[in-house]
């Protein structure tokens, strides 16, 4: 067999004084790193089959281990840089598309990092959130274009407002009901374990938000969240039926993923076992494929045709929703989707992650999640549509300030993915295509998936919901603000930083020490 | 110290089955708990011969748990005893080895029936088993257990925070 070319990313250091044979990163490594020789009492790693993933790092008790990026693996080029030249390596070997998984790595600018929050001073009060109320309740859904009141006014008394019976006489649309301006982004039953299932959905359970299940069906150990749930229907309608619609408390049609605009999926059919087969409702064996575009919708026509269908499939009862990745048309077609019905747009950026995608396309198609919704905010407001759908910003949502900076570009709330993960323990080697993460999360091997103790998942996940939201309502106390409702679209309060006009103008904002 | 029971509050170690990984750990800061030193990289450098883990992870495939000493109310161990080390304390319920006594015939080996008393041949025979670190507040297989696989309550918590949450909700039925 020819020699690969194909370098080690990382190298492993042991250290020999501390380490103590106990073998715990032997049994910790899925990718067979570490081997124990008893002959010698030594242990050898093979620095070629590392992904970098830290779990026997984190889990050595002794910290004798060192997993190090190996940065002098080729000579250095700035224009034919490591990853170039890994790529053709591995290319030239497997002659196939390269896989990925996770969010786009490459420098793009994060424009979150060159954009400022206000604060208030002397003009007008600051508010301490500890002591005063302060409202990040969110609903999500159409609002009426305006609202009628039945007023009957008891015309014999002089206390005129007492005696007065007011009603409201607009129906309001079905709407979802979010304690904070976050949920979980659609991750399917398939694409990561159940126990991550289960720590999404009783985390978004008991704090009052939402998760999504991603095009995957609903397993049954997640029934008793169903109020908590958004279920997905995306291009291979896997798990759809209409008991499936009825569960979920609303409905997102998937038409595109920010890691892979315009690019289906494909779960092979050796995944396809079990408790995913029946939850999937296919056989057992046979490849889960979404295609590319959905087969029913070819236009805005075709898309309303959908939603409508799926609006009276329950009943009118529940927000049904579109999910679009960034591309550069994204404001005519959000404002397309809003049109064809739609009850609140969700809009995944470039660099919104992913359980398998091609690399070519996660890191080169789509735009950043910050122009996107500035965007389509600002279209949909000159259009007079925008009360017509909630917005929904994706895409890398890192903190409590990337949620509040999407906010006041003009999103109603944000979907967190990769944050979600993270927090039980994905350390982003983007391996998860292979089935084989260490952490337990992107895996089906029921070895594996037992790492994740949903129990110790969904209290991570409450503290981080807690966390965020504690620092939201701080900013806004902080730039004096008491409803997250006063900061949607309130551009005034951002600042750009090291952005030329073209940025700016997009993204709607100021540059910083520009005043009004 | 902990607070001490009579045995039907005690509390003892309980296994979640489903999420233990097959690390170890606890076995291994069983050992360190019970070395001279106390300190994981002497002990394992300079003392390892000299001590067992009192807990033991069992594996079939990819199926694993800790056991240790159930620490019986009617503990047959204690019965088998032919010279009187094996004891069961009436305040804490914990069944422990004098080592000072045993002799080594492993009579308790015979008849313990989770088999989690283990030979220890280092210096003068004796049996060597769990003490449920009376001297710490939660054992330190428990402590170090990194998916809390393993859990130390008694016998009430238990069955109210039922051990093998197959939803991740709490006080489910
Ligand atoms: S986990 Fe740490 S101490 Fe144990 S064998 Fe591996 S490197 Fe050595
Ligand atoms: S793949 Fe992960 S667990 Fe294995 S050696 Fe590398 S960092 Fe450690
Ligand atoms: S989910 Fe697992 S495989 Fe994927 S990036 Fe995170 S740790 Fe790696
Ligand atoms: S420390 Fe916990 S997870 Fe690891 S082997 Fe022991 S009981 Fe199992």
């Amino acid at each position: 067999m020819a020699l690969e070319l194909k370098q080690s990313e990382f190298e492993i250091e042991r250290d020999k004084n501390k380490c103590i044979s106990c073998e715990v990163c032997v049994r910790q490594c899925s990718n067979d790193v570490h081997e124990y020789d008893s002959d010698q009492d030594t242990l050898y790693s093979d620095n070629s089959k590392c992904v970098g993933c830290r779990r026997c790092e984190t889990l050595c008790p002794t910290g004798a281990l060192k997993i190090r990026n190996r940065e002098d693996q080729f000579k250095t080029n700035y224009n034919w840089t490591s990853s170039h030249l890994s790529n053709i390596y591995r290319q030239a070997d497997s002659g196939g598309v390269l896989l990925t998984g996770m969010g786009s790595d490459r420098a793009h600018t994060v424009y979150w990092d060159h954009i400022l929050f206000n604060a208030a001073q002397v003009t007008n009060p600051s508010i301490d959130p500890l002591r005063e109320p302060m409202e990040i309740r969110t609903f999500i859904g159409r609002k009426p274009e305006r609202l009628d009141f039945e007023i009957n006014r008891n015309k014999d008394s002089k206390e005129s407002l007492k005696d007065t019976n007011i009603k409201l006489k607009t129906k309001v649309p079905p709407q979802l009901d979010l304690s904070t301006p976050i949920m979980f982004s659609a991750m399917s039953y398939g694409s990561v374990s159940l126990n991550v299932c289960k720590s999404l959905a009783a985390a978004a359970s008991e704090f009052g938000t939402y998760y999504n299940t991603g095009e995957g069906g609903l397993h049954k150990d997640l029934y008793g969240y169903a109020k908590n749930t958004i279920v997905q229907v995306a291009s291979g309608r896997y798990g759809v039926d209409v008991d499936y619609l009825n569960k979920g408390a609303a409905v997102e049609i998937k038409i595109g993923q920010g890691a892979k605009p315009g690019i289906g999926g494909h779960l092979p059919g050796e995944k396809v076992t079990g408790d995913i087969s029946n939850t999937r409702m296919i056989p057992e064996g046979t490849d889960a494929i979404s295609p590319a575009p959905h087969h029913d919708i070819y236009s805005i026509e075709d898309l309303a045709q959908l939603i409508y269908a799926l609006k009276e499939a329950t009943n009118w009862l529940k927000p049904v929703g579109v999910k679009v990745s960034a591309v550069h048309n994204i404001a005519p077609i959000a404002s397309g989707i809003v049109r064809a019905g739609a009850d609140f747009v969700t809009i995944d950026g470039l660099r919104g992650g992913t359980g398998a995608a091609p690399q070519i396309i996660r890191d080169n198609v789509g735009i950043p999640i910050e122009l996107a919704i500035a965007s389509v905010d600002e279209r949909l407001r000159e259009e007079g549509i925008r009360y017509r759908s909630s917005i929904i910003a994706a895409g890398s949502i890192r903190s409590s300030a990337d949620v509040i900076k999407a906010i006041a570009l003009g999103a109603d709330a944000v979907y967190i993915g990769t944050a979600a993960l993270v927090a039980i323990g994905c350390h982003l080697c983007q391996k998860c295509y292979t089935g084989k993460c260490n952490w337990g999360i992107a895996t089906q091997d029921p070895y594996l998936t037992k790492r994740l103790n949903p129990e110790i998942g969904t209290r991570k996940l409450l503290n981080l919901l807690r966390g965020w939201s504690l620092e939201i309502k701080e900013m806004l106390g902080g730039a004096g603000i008491n409803a997250i409702e006063s900061l949607k679209s309130n551009r005034e309060h951002l600042r750009g930083i090291n952005l030329n006009d073209r940025e700016l103008a997009v993204l709607g904002i100021k540059h910083a020490g520009e005043a009004w | 110290m902990r607070e001490r029971h009579g045995d039907c509050k005690m509390k003892k170690i309980y296994i979640q089955e489903e999420y233990c990984i097959g690390c170890r750990l606890c076995e291994i800061y069983c050992q360190v708990k019970h070395s001279k030193s106390k300190k994981i990289i002497k002990a394992f450098k300079e003392e390892m011969i000299d001590i067992l883990p009192r807990v033991l992870v069992e594996e079939i495939g990819y199926n694993s748990f800790a056991i240790q000493c159930r620490h019986c109310s009617d503990a047959p161990c204690v019965e088998a005893c032919i010279s009187g080390a094996m004891q069961k304390n009436k305040n804490t319920g914990v069944v422990t080895c004098d080592e000072d006594k045993c002799v080594g015939c492993w009579s308790c080996i015979m008849v313990c029936p989770y088999g989690v008393i283990r030979r220890n041949l280092s210096g003068k025979k004796i049996a060597s088993k769990c003490d449920l670190c009376i001297d710490e507040e939660i054992p330190v297989c428990v402590q170090n257990c990194p998916n809390e696989a393993l859990k130390f309550m008694d016998k009430d918590a238990k069955e109210k925070n039922p051990v093998g949450t197959k939803t991740g909700r709490k006080n489910e039925k």
